[in-house]
């Protein structure tokens, strides 16, 4: 019987192991199985420009039809896969369907954290990550008197960005001192701070949500300290969990998602994981990491799909991040934790600065505001390892290139 | 709709139909053409959908921005025609339009 490929999430990761390991020579069946109705397709414009209706829906898709018949695909979409009976190297869908593989990819994304305080069942209340999330939230844009978003990081401050652009009254709170505080350096957390309030966005920091109330749909949020603040919606934005339930309950190994190896591979060498859902050690940062990232869904899946086609590809990309927010980007190379001093290079008051978070004159990562070289530059010093001199960097009349070589 | 007319950096041509209001890399993508990667779906933060323009179409198309040309300083092999396609906008002037893959991506 011919060898069948089985790969569970239909997302960015889901597409990407398809696409490689097709690519890598792999002549068996391909079956790609997705919970959303949704052939595979972007998220990250569902908190921008596909909420601000500025991008048609035809554009969210990753790959045109003719790239699945093409490259033997099939998708199987609104399903949801229940159980992986590793025994019988098959996976079970609630439907009841068995799908049986000879390798399998595990790319089933990292769903938002949901709060379990008072009043989130209330209409209203949204989280954000798929297009029908998005759909959802869009009228709020359009009619909503004030959106309270909980949570500063990516998508609650993207998402004030799109509700401000379209006219709304927006309160953002944020439980830490400082927004963006899990993935950028203080510098960078005052400067989008200080972007927000310009345009009008109320933000309260150290501001911890107690509970939500309304009849039916939400008409305040309360603060922990007492404080009510009137809304017509929420959108909660408190980070993401793995959704590594499946490989747990099959009995992989879990470490902050699901644990793979250099190589992609699980515990289960016949079974691979990639983008949200899984950790891997890094060797750059000679520790394991989960990141959520696009580039890491890809560069990750790319690693997997090559390696069920029998390769033997290692995954140890620098990691990367990016928003946009107003007419600012942000761009991040690396990750900072364990740095022990950062150099900022050039003025925040200008709007293109960046921010180097270095340890023992090694770059372990680099926020670069409204600055693509200083980001592309670190990508290259952090993957080479190359030792910099903090006085050099902080010289905006220095060049980066020579700071690369 | 506007053609383009994409050829490989070892010749191959592609000759796809363009959808005004999207962009150069989209009609890519959207077409398989191999050798865009696009990593970013268009946001301007990966330079991986980098074209050279035809130097008959520049014109046309406009240069780079300051923001996409420092990113284009980076891309592999950068030159004086040198764009990222997610940034030049289809429309119907651009109809017949050439653009050059270089050997790599980022």
């Amino acid at each position: 019987m011919k060898e069948q490929a089985v790969i569970i999430g239909a997302g960015q990761a889901g597409a990407q192991g398809a696409q490689s390991l097709r690519a890598a020579g792999y002549n068996g069946a391909i079956v790609l199985i997705g919970a959303e109705k949704a052939a595979p397709y972007q998220r990250p414009p569902l908190s921008k420009a596909y909420l601000q209706g500025t991008m048609s829906a035809d554009r969210l898709a990753l790959k045109p039809d003719a790239f699945y018949v093409q490259n033997d695909i099939t998708l199987r979409l609104g399903e949801q896969v229940t159980v992986i009976d590793r025994a019988n190297a098959r996976v079970e869908t609630a439907a009841g369907a068995a799908i049986a593989y000879d390798r399998l990819l595990l790319a089933t994304g990292a769903p938002p954290r949901r709060l379990h305080c008072p009043g989130t069942e209330l209409s209203g209340v949204h989280y954000l990550r798929t297009a029908e999330d998005c759909e959802g939230l869009r009228p709020v844009l359009a009619t909503a008197r004030r959106l309270v978003i909980v949570g500063a990081g990516y998508i609650g401050l993207e998402v004030a960005a799109s509700a401000r652009k379209a006219g709304r009254a927006v309160t953002v709170l944020e439980a830490q001192s400082r927004v963006l505080a899990r993935v950028a350096g203080p510098e960078i957390s005052g400067f989008f701070d200080a972007l927000h309030r310009l345009h009008g966005a109320d933000l309260r920091l150290n501001a911890a949500l107690s509970h939500l109330e309304g009849r039916g749909v939400v008409e305040r949020a309360v603060l922990m300290s007492g404080e009510t603040i009137d809304c017509d919606a929420v959108l909660i934005g408190v980070g993401a969990v793995p959704a590594a339930a499946l490989a747990e309950a099959a009995g992989l190994v879990i470490d902050n998602g699901v644990s793979t190896d250099e190589h992609a591979a699980t515990s289960d060498p016949a079974i691979f994981a990639a983008g949200d859902c899984a950790s891997h050690p890094s060797t750059l940062y000679g520790r394991r990491m989960r990141l959520e990232s696009v580039p890491n869904a890809i560069e990750q899946a790319k690693v997997a799909g090559a390696n069920m086609a029998g390769g033997n590809a290692v995954y140890d990309s620098v990691p990367w991040f990016w928003s946009d927010q107003y007419d600012v980007k942000l761009q991040t190379a690396g990750v900072a934790d364990g740095a022990d001093s950062a150099v900022l290079r050039g003025d925040p008051a200008s709007g293109r600065f960046s921010l180097w978070s270095l340890k023992a004159g090694r770059v372990l990562a680099v926020d670069a505001v409204n600055d693509p070289a200083a980001f592309l530059v670190s990508k290259k010093i952090i993957a080479a390892k190359t030792p910099v001199d903090a006085k050099t960097l902080a010289d905006p009349a220095a060049d980066l290139k020579s700071l690369a070589s | 709709m506007p053609k383009i007319t994409y050829i490989e950096n070892n010749g191959t041509e592609h000759v796809v139909e363009a959808q005004a209001g999207a962009s150069v890399m989209e009609a890519a993508v959207k077409n398989m053409v191999p050798g865009i990667d696009a990593d970013c779906g268009g946001a301007c933060a990966c330079a991986t959908c980098h074209v050279y323009v035809d130097p008959a179409w520049i014109e046309k198309t406009g240069k780079a921005q300051p923001m996409e040309e420092s990113m284009l300083d980076f891309a592999y092999q950068p030159k004086e025609n040198s764009r990222l396609s997610c940034q030049i906008t289809v429309r119907a002037e651009l109809d017949g339009l050439i653009v050059r893959l270089p050997e790599f991506q980022g």
